[in-house]
């Protein structure tokens, strides 16, 4: 592993090692590039993994204090806890549960398909389908996604087993065990799926695609790569000319140090990312960094989600193997005649008992609910992962009177839903009780969304300086050697779940990145 | 399974009485809970023996479950003890909080019947003690894989090689979904 000078600004910066940061130091290394890598949180392994929800939530989770705001039930249920992302190297790949899917043609041209819908702040993404296609293609086999490649789908567990069969009775016509980034035999020196049931959790047996043991280590091979963990950015700083010059970042011992740089590329996801450039606001950037448009920190996205759960009669045991173990994809399209535009997928989940507990019905007691979790081996469960609208003034900002242990402001989350949203989210829970009770569903229950696990858009892309934060390359329009390289930089958020398109937006900015560098752009 | 759990809940008449299943022994220091039928006990370092009947009553209509016996309840009475004994704030949120329960209906706690316990806990649902309470019980009593086991949820896999092997697709009520759709594993 490399090791360089906190003063040799020949480096690029990137902070966050999940799928976006993560891959893009992967990418510069493997070019011959110099990349510091800064990770809050720990160099965990996957022996360090524990198959225990509550341990497991503990030492994975990004869990320092931030507050919600909004009408958004999290803000009653969990209102310290806006998002269920990670703090370890590796980030949320860690905790994802692999579902990687492309977005649809018309879900980057939203404002021209979808129309004026009002109160949404909807906008085209700079780059279409077929730009994207060739970076899809790599990201699909970096992360050896099923039913690409030549790669096979997983078997399906006992959870699809019951979706897939109330599903075609109710009229399904594609649903199957997913394009999961899960090794269903072995690849790239990763084991097959053994069906341990607890991807969120951290994956044992490797077999998840998870930058913490593919991009990083393989970067590190290079000799290229400087892994800085536990290491906080706390401020991007900028020259006279307004070009960022390196970035003050805290140490495991709290001990505080400026690394200089060439480039800086921010992947903190999308509450730390905005939080990060509104917190290195100075005289020549009042407002934050790369924020002339304003957009800084707006437009947060979280998917219109929920989960359905039904109770049957006989045993389903849907712990038992991949947690996200199929999908159904017949809603994901665009068809407004349902009451609302995009479109949603189904996807089976599984939760195990203590979670179960505490995300069931949030805040519920007594008889009925616990004669839910005595059903807890027959129930079967799916999530909704809809497109929901981008909104101006959902979003992250600083809280204006409580501070972090390093004396910066903590972040706030409001979010409120939009009416399509909640339309999407109501049809999604009729279609997904449908499905349960056409195969002998007795109850099913209609589970609110839990902390945002996609946090989406608060960096946006947009094609003119004014609308966004970001070009289509992730480079922000006002300062040419600063990047958003995680999903903050998403113009809408899709129907699908967004680390594929991370990963590839990332490959493609590395290359953009290389480019511009060879021509002394940046 | 045992479904002993509600009749074990009965109590006695008169205030300062413990309740059927339990009893009450101060010790140096501590109060010492003891199941009637010797079956758990535990130590209070923090709360006093009627705070905590009254929690382990409380935590115990909030989540009724008869399958489960007493003990698992009183493991969460010890982890609020321990909170207690940990942070002052929280010993106060307690101990003011069973005053309340006391008064919520004009009859004390530990007397009341079952309905009136949950009338009570309903008429302070939206207080930070019944938050603190509520949140433990979930944290505590649905942590402990004892419970799992009577609810038949087995837990870790990885050391017996994942559910690969044992049964993650042997759902047998419902046709087999095609190969396509769910491919047969290359082992």
């Amino acid at each position: 592993m490399a090791s360089y000078d906190l003063n040799d600004d020949s480096v690029v910066i990137v902070i966050g090692s999940g799928a976006g940061g993560g891959t893009l130091a992967g990418e510069l290394c493997q070019k011959g590039m110099p990349v510091v890598l800064l990770e809050a949180g720990k160099h965990q392994s996957i022996a360090d993994f524990d198959n225990d929800e509550w341990n497991a939530f503990v030492q994975l989770s990004w869990l320092d204090k931030r507050t919600t705001s909004g009408s958004w039930r999290v803000a009653t249920d969990f209102p310290n806890l806006p998002a269920w992302i990670c703090k370890t190297v590796g980030g949320s790949t860690v905790h994802w549960a692999g579902a990687s899917l492309r977005f649809q043609e018309h879900e980057l041209k939203t404002r021209t398909v979808y129309g004026e819908v009002a109160g949404a702040n909807l906008l085209d993404w700079p780059l279409t389908l077929a730009e994207l296609e060739p970076y899809y293609a790599r990201a699909e086999d970096k992360l050896g996604v099923t039913r690409t490649n030549d790669i096979p789908g997983l078997p399906g567990n006992n959870n699809f087993k019951v979706m897939y069969n109330g599903a075609i009775r109710v009229g399904y016509k594609n649903v199957h065990t997913g394009r999961m980034a899960i090794n269903s035999r072995p690849r790239d020196e990763r084991a097959a799926c053994m069906q341990l049931g607890f991807c969120f959790q951290g994956c044992k047996s490797g077999a998840k695609w998870s930058t913490l043991y593919t991009e990083i280590p393989k970067a590190e091979a290079t000799g290229k790569l400087d892994l800085r963990p536990e290491s906080t950015a706390l401020q991007i700083e900028h020259d006279d000319a307004g070009k960022v010059t390196g970035v003050l970042y805290a140490d495991v011992a709290g001990q505080q140090h400026v690394q200089k740089g060439r480039a800086v590329c921010v992947a903190g996801n999308s509450i730390e990312t905005p939080r990060l450039l509104l917190n290195s606001a100075s005289s020549k950037f009042p407002d934050g960094l790369a924020n002339s448009s304003g957009q800084v920190g707006r437009n947060y996205m979280r998917h219109t989600t929920g989960s359905v759960y039904g109770i049957f009669d006989q045993p389903v045991r849907m712990y038992r193997g991949t947690t996200m173990a199929g999908i159904i994809t017949d809603e994901s399209g665009n068809d407004p005649s349902r009451g609302f535009v995009g479109g949603y997928e189904l996807e089976t989940l599984s939760l195990g008992i203590p979670f179960m507990a505490a995300f069931l019905e949030p805040g519920a007691w007594g008889r009925d609910f616990c004669s839910a979790m005595e059903s807890y081996a027959n129930m079967a469960g799916m999530w909704i992962v809809g497109e929901d609208m981008p909104q101006e003034q959902n979003g992250i900002t600083l809280h204006p009177e409580e501070k972090d242990s390093f004396g910066l402001p903590i972040p706030n989350v409001h979010f409120d839903d939009h009416a399509n949203d909640v339309a999407m989210r109501n049809h999604a829970y009729k279609q997904g009780r449908a499905v349960y009770e056409a195969v002998g569903a007795q109850r099913v229950f209609e589970t609110p969304p839990y902390p945002s696990t996609h946090n989406l858009g608060t960096c946006r892309q947009s094609a003119n300086p004014r609308d966004g934060v970001c070009n289509k390359f992730g480079q922000t329009h006002d300062v040419a050697n600063l990047f958003i390289s995680d999903g903050s930089q998403f113009t809408t958020g899709a129907a699908e779940n967004p680390t594929l398109t991370i990963v590839t937006l990332a490959i493609r900015q590395a290359d953009h990145i290389a480019e511009q560098m060879s021509k002394g752009e940046i | 399974m045992r479904g002993q759990g509600m009749d074990r809940r009965r109590f006695l008449g008169s205030s300062g009485q413990a309740a059927a299943g339990v009893m009450v022994m101060a010790s140096s220091g501590a109060t010492l809970m003891i199941a009637a039928d010797g079956a758990w006990a535990m130590a209070l370092k923090t709360l006093d023996g009627h705070q905590g009947q009254v929690l382990l009553g409380a935590v115990r209509t909030m989540y009724p479950h008869a399958a489960l016996s007493d003990r698992y309840y009183a493991q969460v009475v010890e982890a609020l003890d321990q909170d207690a004994g940990a942070d002052a704030a929280t010993a106060e949120l307690l101990k003011s909080g069973v005053a309340d329960l006391d008064q919520a209906i004009p009859v004390p706690w530990l007397d009341l019947s079952e309905g009136h316990r949950e009338q009570a806990l309903r008429s302070i649902e939206a207080t930070p003690f019944f938050q603190a309470l509520r949140g433990k019980t979930v944290t505590t009593l649905y942590n402990n894989e004892r419970v799992w086991q009577a609810f038949g949820y087995e837990g870790p896999s990885f050391d017996d090689g994942g559910y690969l092997d044992r049964g993650f697709d042997d759902l047998a009520w419902l046709p087999e979904p095609p190969e396509e759709a769910s491919p047969t594993m290359e082992l």
